[in-house]
């Protein structure tokens, strides 16, 4: 049986990486460009790492679904980046970073790791800004910093509401730097299919060419997957149409561990559903609490508009229940509440499915233009969903997917239990433990791309023997049959429900029985219809169209196909983890007063899942949490 | 300002449960061969609420449900930010909102019963890929020609060590919002890229961090744009109007300028497009 070894370094916290970094190998300056590197996806952490480890010299291909690397869905983000610069010299330091994203993540995430992004933070934005990033800056000409979903110190900068299209323009700028320097080749458009593994090493991959339905197998040294998270599982989530689970999936079926997979984190501040015909969920960034006060009426059923609503019938949840961080608790805490006061009975709007987030007081006491500069796009945005003007009356706003904590196990150095297989960003499981807190993601995506691969994956390569592979060896006929007897397979069904119908079945039981709240017989039972949702799909599902060609239909059915046998992992992932832990909550497991309630003593642990075949129970492995450098605590937000 | 205020304020319930129905004009090109033609289809039960790209969602599945081949589009965040979509709407870029993208608009917008027509970029430096998809990749080939600063990763000082002034940064950031959508292409008589290459060239040209580039970074950049087939800027300011960014011409203004003054100084240094 295959064992776990994070492969953590020796030595006190503070210095485990720059001693790592010692230790690592290095690959000779001249024959780095004689080794290839496949990167696939060009989100935040795929381009910072394809353009980092092109300037360093290696041979490197870059694969990415959209029509520009551009477009990743990492350009979506809008509140911001953490980093540890401590510029606003109010207490914050690597310590103090490292302790709230350990706590934050509720005591899942491994200490080195994380402490780790904590002092690559203040090196991101360093680089952001040579690159030309327009942080936003206070009059005298630094850099401005504002306090962030659950954070007590201010160290999360942003530019305007689009820090995620500001950073990820900066990365692929350098990309593009790469690329026409040669050392990048770019392929757009390709989505991979299947990884190729040569002698129990990572060494290629087979894409699909979405404009021609070409299989094309691509050989290299080593595969790093920056591939984003699985949020889509939910069909209704903040990510973008295109982000799936396929590429992190297929490599779990050729033997990568997926870890903690029910580990997924609802957004506080969404815009609430509308309609059945709804396509996807509009995020309104978390800054919003900032000013914003949460509050729903008194009475259950209330009618009157809000602006009818006396402040005496109205319930500040969020301040009453946690005077001390009151409406900026961390997501999932947020969540959960809205939820509790929306099940009983006093949620508003049509459906009773939203709360709201109250402008009124702010704009008294800043002043209308004060909250339109801070939030004017935000407010717009509102507007032209909605079709109501928040400056008047107040936002509705209800719990929405958001982010995947869980992805394939990685080691310290990013590297699955497949050698040769690189994890980075959201597609990783590595930092966040059991929820996320804002501005972290994009910190992490880009400190995996910027400032570990580059030395872990030459330590590999420079501490590992790996023998000439081309694409003539057999390894990669057989994936790319594989590949193209799937899509065969998928058009051959001819039955009569559209892929979107199987999706959103799908995602709505999911968000049913393993959203914000799970219990061990709603788990169950989620088990066992995912089982009869994929048998019903591959016997009714219609992909119209050939394989040979620009295919929508048929790039989604294959995404589906794959959330479809996901789906019953992470539904088992989260029947297993017999406990509440961040956004994994487990009604049997609350405290008196609804907060989760962890079990330190027999899920202090990572659930690594190992593939045994489609429809057979994976094998459960641990990976021990070891905290020698914080002291596991109830959270509290009080 | 915004799609929503320009809309009908209430929209009656009666209207919402039994629908909107629109007549929808589409082109289907099956590959860059085909020479393509405009289809008349049928949209119906559509909501006000539905944004436009929900509403060809629908047509699609209707469509497949009866067995026939959906239209392809492109998009993907569908929250104005990637600038994936993207499509001519009754002749206009974008559609009829203003400052939107095309996944931004929403069906309230729209006369109950009316006709509209849906069509891909065209430009020469677009080809079309299938239906109302085409190919933007010369986009990042103009990018490639000098849309960066060379600075490796590792070799950045403080980022407080040059302090850059808020309006400064400001001025930045209104030419980096930018999303690469194509649609000033698009709108334009000559199919310029005009304003999407001035818009980073100033993005860039006006940061310290883009100043030892500066004096090529425009040259090569509007050469590529040239060699890649899109036309020259006429002034016309169609594109300014279809921006969902609201990039202003005034970016074009700044590009010219610097165009004439570094094609004078940089005549005896050229070829200079350095990648190290
Ligand atoms: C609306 C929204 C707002 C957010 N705001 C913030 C914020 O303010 N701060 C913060 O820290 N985080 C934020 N996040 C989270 C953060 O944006 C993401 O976690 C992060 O950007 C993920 O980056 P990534 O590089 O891992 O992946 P992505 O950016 O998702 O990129 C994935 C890449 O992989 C490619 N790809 C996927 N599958 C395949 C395949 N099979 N073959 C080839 N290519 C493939 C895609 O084309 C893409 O290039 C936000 C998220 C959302 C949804
Ligand atoms: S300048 Fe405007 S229209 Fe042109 S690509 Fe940029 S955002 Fe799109
Ligand atoms: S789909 Fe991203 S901008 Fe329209």
């Amino acid at each position: 049986m295959a064992t776990l070894n994070s492969r953590v370094p020796g030595g006190p916290l503070a210095q485990k990486w720059e001693r790592h970094q010692f230790e690592l190998k290095l690959v000779n300056p001249a024959n780095k460009r004689h080794h290839s590197v496949i990167v696939v996806g060009t989100g935040l952490a795929g381009a910072s790492a394809a353009a980092t480890l092109a300037e360093l010299g290696y041979n490197v291909l870059s694969f990415c679904l959209q029509d520009s690397p551009r477009r990743a869905h990492s350009i979506a983000a809008q509140g911001g980046i953490n980093a540890a610069k401590n510029y606003q010299n109010d207490g914050d330091s690597v310590f103090r970073l490292f302790y709230d994203t350990i706590k934050g993540g509720d005591y899942r995430s491994r200490e080195a790791n994380v402490h780790r992004l904590a002092e690559i933070s203040s090196n991101i934005i360093d680089q952001c800004v040579a690159q030309g990033v327009p942080f936003a800056r206070e009059y005298g000409g630094t850099l401005t910093n504002r306090s962030f979903g659950g954070a007590q110190v201010s160290r999360t900068f942003y530019a305007r509401g689009q820090t995620g299209q500001q950073l990820l323009l900066g990365a692929y700028s350098a990309l593009m730097r790469q690329v026409a320097a040669g050392r990048v080749q770019l392929f757009p458009r390709s989505e991979m299919l299947e990884p190729v593994i040569v002698d129990g090493h990572m060494r290629g991959i087979v894409t699909r060419n979405l404009c021609s339905g070409e299989m094309q197998s691509w050989a290299a040294d080593a595969v790093v997957l920056a591939t984003g998270g699985y949020g889509n599982v939910f069909f209704l989530s903040t990510n973008a149409k295109a982000s799936n689970v396929t590429a992190t999936w297929r490599a779990h079926r050729r033997g990568a561990f997926f870890a903690n997979p029910c580990f997924t984190q609802i957004h506080p501040t969404c815009i609430p559903v509308s309609g059945d015909f709804q396509s996807k969920l509009t995020l309104m960034s978390e800054s919003l609490r900032n000013d914003g006060r949460v509050w729903v009426p008194t009475t259950a059923g209330d009618g009157r508009t809000p602006d009818q609503i006396p402040e005496a019938e109205r319930d500040y949840y969020l301040e009453r229940r946690y005077p001390g961080f009151g409406n900026l608790v961390p997501r999932d805490v947020a969540s959960r509440a809205a939820k509790a006061v929306c099940d009983d009975g006093l949620g508003v709007g049509s459906a009773g499915r939203s709360v709201y987030l109250d402008f009124v007081e702010a704009i008294k006491r800043d002043g209308l233009d004060v909250i339109r500069q801070k939030y004017g796009n935000l407010f717009q945005m509102y507007e032209e969903i909605t079709n109501e003007d928040p400056y008047k009356t107040p936002m509705r706003i209800y719990p929405a997917v958001h982010y995947t904590m869980g992805g394939l196990w990685v080691d310290y150095d990013l590297m699955s239990n497949l050698p040769g297989l690189f994890v980075l960003g959201e597609a990783n499981f590595s930092d966040h433990g059991a929820n996320r807190l804002g501005a972290s993601a994009l910190m992490q995506g880009l400190a995996d791309g910027y400032f570990v691969i580059p030395y872990t994956l030459g330590g590999y390569l420079a501490g590992t023997r790996l023998g000439e592979v081309t694409t003539e060896h057999p390894a990669f006929a057989e994936a790319e049959a594989a590949a193209s007897e799937r899509i065969d397979s998928l058009l051959a069904v001819r039955g009569k429900r559209t892929v979107d119908d199987f999706h959103r079945e799908l995602g709505l039981l999911l968000w049913d029985h393993c959203g914000m709240a799970r219990n061990a017989s709603g788990l169950t039972q989620a088990l066992e219809r995912v089982r009869q949702i994929r048998e019903e799909f591959w016997q009714n599902v219609t992909v119209l169209g050939t394989p040979g060609e620009f295919n929508q239909v048929l790039e989604r059915a294959g995404r589906v196909a794959d959330f479809m046998e996901f789906a019953e992992t992470m539904t088992r992932d989260a029947l297993e983890r017999d406990e509440s832990c961040g956004g994994h909550f487990r009604e049997e497991h609350q405290t008196g007063e609804g907060e989760a309630r962890r079990d330190d003593d027999n899920f202090a642990h990572v659930a690594a899942w190992e593939f045994t075949g489609v429809g057979q129970d994976p094998v459960l492995h641990k990976e021990p949490l070891v905290f020698e450098n914080v002291s596991l605590s109830q959270r509290s937000y009080k | 300002m915004s799609a929503g205020s320009q809309a009908e304020a209430a929209v009656s319930t009666e209207r919402r449960a039994s629908g909107m129905t629109f007549t929808l004009e589409i082109w289907r090109q099956r590959n860059a061969d085909d020479p393509g033609r405009m289809v008349a289809y049928e949209a119906t039960r559509v909501s006000p609420d539905m944004s436009f790209l929900e509403m060809l969602d629908l047509l699609n599945e209707e469509l497949m449900r009866k067995g026939e081949e959906p239209f392809a589009f492109d998009s993907d965040c569908r929250e104005g930010i990637c600038g994936m979509c993207g499509l001519v709407i009754n002749g206009v870029a974008h559609g009829p909102g203003t400052g939107t993208t095309t996944c931004q608009l929403y069906m309230r917008l729209f006369k109950n019963g009316s006709r509209i027509r849906v069509e891909p970029w065209r430009a020469r430096a677009f080809p079309v890929v299938r239906d109302l998809v085409v190919d933007r990749s010369a986009f990042d080939r103009i990018i490639q020609a000098g849309g960066y600063t060379s600075v490796n990763t590792g070799s950045a000082p403080d980022a407080n060590a040059t302090l850059i002034s808020q309006a400064r940064a400001e001025e930045a950031m209104d030419s980096a919002a930018c999303i690469g959508c194509g649609a000033c292409v698009a709108s334009c008589k000559n199919a310029s890229a005009m304003l999407f290459v001035a818009a980073k060239v100033k993005h860039l040209g006006v940061l310290p961090q883009g100043q030892p580039e500066r004096r090529q970074r425009g040259v090569t950049m509007l050469e590529t744009m040239q060699e890649e087939g899109f036309g020259n800027c006429t002034n016309e300011y169609e594109c300014e109007a279809v921006c969902p960014k609201e990039i202003s011409t005034s970016n074009i203004a700044f590009l010219n300028r610097e165009y004439i003054r570094n094609l004078v100084s940089l005549s005896s240094l050229r070829p200079l497009v350095t990648s190290e």
